[in-house]
């Protein structure tokens, strides 16, 4: 099915008495290759194709998904949302209408330098088989393993009320690790952590010009932790590396701003928040340095797009400015049921389940300063890169993150690696504690395939970019005796 | 009101599409086949209400392609589409999905740790449930919650798992089953959390469920107290120790994590450290929901001993480990986790819980789990739902929530001072991509100290 075809189907549908109906259709093609040790463990593609079709009657939406998708399969599927909905009538959260589906005629693709298809099976399993035998630098390299994740993505969207819009996506995920093992001591080094190199656009994300000192680079920390002293336990200064910073944004930041979870849909899985609907435009979340925003609009950010699963076009809006609450993450519906500022941000995962709020593309605003400055004002500190392990209650106030390597300054400088690096705080005492933003030389742009969140389960993309940051006052410690 | 059933919970649809797959197979060539397929209505509820309702169709095929170059040299390459349900449309996707595959196989370097299929015992299974019309489902699920501010996810339908190979191999698993996972608020926004799930609805029994947890809810209407962190005294409920347990799946009872190093059970492999001989946990398939067959058509013992009065007995251990370390596979799955545990009960009667705690936390639920030192085998996550104070053993009030940090040798191991004589049956309710199946068997668990540092 393309465009045409799916508005064709839309025109065959002869639901009476619905208000509104919209089919949106999935076709995206995974691919899976990575490899252990020199040698393939997985190669593996999935083609993932399906049609939402979405019905509102008597103010409630009810949704049917199908992977049939000759004019049968989507016609049952449109009667079967169609009485998904008419049960809902007067047992719904709020009465929504068409005006919560707007419609769109918005185009988008990712812009590619070398597209995703470009390089074979084999050149590609060549290629991280190289990365797993430049990784092995040292008997004491016990595992090394390399991986692409290659995704491409078409999303066509058509409506009752005129939307006809489609986008196309490249998702590109690559990563590499170094374990090591000296006696009983054993270190992990990533090329970003929990799958942090996530990029839209094409090869030009992975095979970069210093792709190979990245390589050397991993191999020779994880060599380095493994000798390494353990993280002090302490209450110090914090600089946090962009790669960790993202998820300590993702989580104290995107998580808890979802006005979804703030009105209570979440509280049976992933929880509720800690922030209430009246602390918008009062909530100091931060020190002033602190500016948030979310922003599907930048060029290869992993959730860059143009217009929301609800047909919402996408822009970029602020969320906390000078440190103070001013906006969530809430998509249309969201913003109806709350009276509350949002974003374009009702996103689904797949063809399969219906649009929640989510995180797109949230991002700390550079400030002034350069890591040498930071570093230099430190008498006491650590600074920690790639996250490694993560968890926060579930109002999203006390969290505890660990992170694969460390330094600890001393009067101003570097002086060793520490391993084992943890930190734990508290969200709102945490951002006010912030100190100094990074200039826009410390700045990265990072992403996760794997934020997971609402019911039925959805995993979906989100990008997060952010300079260097310093902390003070922060519990930090070590891993086990 | 509609309800078609999609072709691809049929058998005979699996075994034709199967026959036509094999049939495109050239010479040296060999094919596993995977069947993931359900039809489920979901109902999203917040303030028992309705957020979000629908149903989907979905049927997932895949295709592990082992192409043999020479005697021992064999490359693997997988394909995964969806299923329309619609013969010509379905068999024309495999088609296109196999010459993909056969396109790629051989400039795939050789897998030295593939398998060929090899003929053995076929089953099947089928579980009819007696599950509610989609459109009686409100009726039924509101019905006892009125003046309730219940949030959460109905789930029902048949769910499929299903697999074949070329060497003419294989297993069918057809069940019907629903849950109802909720949390349960009180005006202060205390809650507690309860599931009712099964294979065939009752509606006494789940008034039933609904009114014992609006009773518990009431211990959650006085005001919470804020305990210190530090090391306390702590009752792990069993879907608490479930939580705890579910930490072992990430990577720790794996023999390939355990072989590479980053497995937190390695000292206890290795009898650095210990468990209590209190615990014991066995992968028992003739207590859970869930298929024998892994994805390679192998039929896994219906009982296997894990962990023995606190010590490690067996690993879980898939064939590409067996063949990778020399050593024998005891038909794991191929992530090597956890399919039907069962944590062995203890002696201590429900009744004299609180007061054998005495004074310390009576812990629920926990949340948001993960190591903190993975090697080192430490864990941290919080509490979460209805967590009590007890003093003198009697609940003193809900307590703030608290971050712990412990290592699983302290949980398991030390302070372990018993487990309760019965166990509690904790469904698996997931449904990342498509619902999950299965369960664990937990009891609560009864610790001398657990630490909190948050």
């Amino acid at each position: 099915m393309d465009a045409s075809n799916l508005e064709k189907a839309l025109l065959h549908l002869d639901l009476p008495q619905v208000d509104w109906i919209g089919l949106r259709e999935v076709r995206e093609k995974t691919t899976h290759r990575m490899i252990r040790d020199g040698k393939p463990y997985l190669n593996e593609t999935t083609l993932s194709h399906g049609v939402m079709v979405e019905v509102l009657v008597n103010g409630q939406f009810g949704y049917a998904a199908t992977s049939r998708l000759d004019s049968e399969g989507v016609r049952n599927a449109a009667q079967q949302a169609r009485d998904q909905a008419l049960i809902t009538s007067k047992l719904g959260v709020y009465p929504f209408t068409p005006q919560h589906r707007p419609p769109t005629k918005k185009q988008y693709e990712t812009r590619t330098e070398r597209a995703l298809n470009a390089k074979t099976a084999g050149e590609l399993n060549s290629t991280l088989i190289q990365i797993c035998e430049k990784l092995k630098r040292s008997p004491k390299i016990v595992r090394t393993i390399a991986l692409a994740h290659v995704v491409e993505t078409e999303v066509n969207w058509v409506s009752s009320n005129g939307s006809r819009a489609s986008q196309k996506f490249s998702f590109l995920t690559t990563d590499f690790e170094a374990t090591a093992q000296d006696g009983g001591v054993v270190q992990k080094r990533t090329d970003g952590g929990f799958r942090g190199r996530s990029f839209q656009g094409g090869w030009e994300y992975f095979e970069t010009p210093d792709l190979w000192q990245r390589v050397e680079r991993v191999a020779d920390e994880a060599l380095e932790l493994v000798a390494a002293e353990e993280c002090p336990t302490e209450t110090t200064s914090l600089i946090l590396m962009p790669d960790q910073m993202m998820l300590q944004i993702h989580e104290s930041i995107g998580h808890p701003l979802e006005i979804d979870r703030i009105l209570g849909d979440e509280r049976n899985y992933a929880g509720w928040s800690f922030v209430k609907p009246q602390d918008f435009g009062r909530l100091q979340y931060g020190s002033p340095l602190m500016n948030v925003s979310f922003d599907p609009t930048v060029a290869h950010e992993f959730a860059s797009y143009a217009f929301d699963d609800n047909g919402v076009e996408a822009r970029k809006e602020f969320l906390i400015k000078d440190g103070l609450l001013v906006r969530g993450l809430g998509g249309i519906e969201s913003q109806a049921r709350s009276s509350l500022p949002g974003v374009a941000n009702a996103r689904a995962c797949s063809w399969n389940r219906p649009p929640i709020d989510r995180m797109a593309n949230l991002n700390l605003e550079p400030g002034t300063s350069s890591l040498a400055e930071m570093i230099a004002s430190v008498e006491r500190g650590v600074v920690m890169q790639t996250n490694r392990s993560w968890s926060i209650d579930d109002f999203r106030n006390k969290f505890q993150f660990g992170c694969e390597y460390a330094k600890l300054i001393e009067n101003g400088k570097i002086v060793k690696t520490v391993r084992n690096p943890n930190y734990r705080g508290v969200t709102v005492p945490f951002w006010n504690s912030l100190k100094k933003v990074g200039d826009r030389s410390t700045f990265g742009i990072f992403g996760t395939p794997n934020c997971g969140k609402g019911e039925p389960n959805q995993m979906i993309h989100v990008g997060h970019a952010s300079p260097a940051c310093l902390f003070e006052t922060v519990e930090v410690f070590g891993g086990s005796v | 009101m509609s309800q078609i059933r999609s072709a691809c919970l049929d058998p005979d649809y699996f075994g034709k599409l199967s026959q036509y797959a094999f049939g495109l197979l050239q010479p040296k060539e060999f094919l596993f086949l995977t069947l993931a397929a359900e039809e489920s209505q979901f109902v999203r509820l917040n303030q028992a209400k309705v957020r979000q309702i629908g149903i989907v169709q979905d049927a997932i095929l895949e295709l592990s392609l082992i192409y043999q170059s020479a005697p021992g040299r064999l490359h693997k390459n997988s394909y995964s589409l969806t299923l329309s349900g619609l013969g010509a449309e379905d068999q024309a996707r495999i088609k296109d999905a196999l010459r993909s595959l056969q396109s790629e196989v051989q400039a795939l370097p050789c897998d030295p740790y593939a398998e060929l299929p090899r003929s053995a015992e076929s089953s099947h299974t089928e579980n009819q449930g007696e599950l509610l019309d989609h459109s009686d489902v409100l009726s039924e699920l509101l019905a006892p919650l009125e003046n309730t501010d219940l949030a959460g996810l109905y789930s029902s339908g048949p769910v499929v798992r299903a697999m074949a190979h070329s060497e003419g191999q294989k297993h069918w698993f057809y069940t019907e089953n629903f849950s109802l996972d909720y949390s349960l608020y009180t005006q202060t926004q205390r809650a507690l959390k309860g599931t009712y799930a099964g294979s065939k609805w009752n509606r006494e029994a789940y008034g039933a469920e609904v009114r014992k947890s609006k009773e518990q809810l009431t211990l959650l209407n006085t005001q919470t107290i804020r305990v210190p962190k530090g090391a306390h005294r702590v009752y792990l409920a069993p879907a608490a120790t479930y939580d705890l347990v579910t930490m072992l799946n990430w990577g720790a009872l794996s023999e390939a994590s355990i072989r590479q190093g980053d497995s937190p059970l390695r000292k206890l492999q290795t009898g650095e450290k210990k468990f209590s001989s209190l615990f014991s946990l066995e992968e028992n398939f003739q207590k859970g929901g869930s298929p024998r067959f892994n994805s390679e058509g192998e039929l896994a013992p219906e009982r296997l001993t894990l962990i023995d009065q606190g010590q490690l007995r067996n690993s879980l251990v898939s064939s590409r480990t067996a063949l990778e370390y020399h050593v024998k596979s005891n038909q794991a799955c191929s992530s090597e986790t956890l399919r039907a545990p069962v944590v062995a009960a203890g002696i201590l009667q429900e009744s004299e819980i609180l007061k054998k705690l005495d004074k310390g936390l009576y812990l629920s639920n926990l949340h948001y789990l993960n190591w903190s030192d993975q090697p080192g085998g430490r864990i941290t996550g919080m509490t979460r739902y209805a967590c009590f104070w007890v003093e003198n053993g009697k609940l003193v009030a809900p307590m703030e929530s608290l971050r712990f940090d412990d290592t699983v040798f302290n949980l398991f191991g030390e302070s372990l001072l018993g487990l309760t004589q019965s166990q509690t049956w904790i469904p698996e309710v997931g449904s990342y991509e498509m619902r999950d199946l299965g369960g664990m068997w937990c009891p609560g668990m009864l610790m001398d100290r657990m630490t909190f540092t948050l």
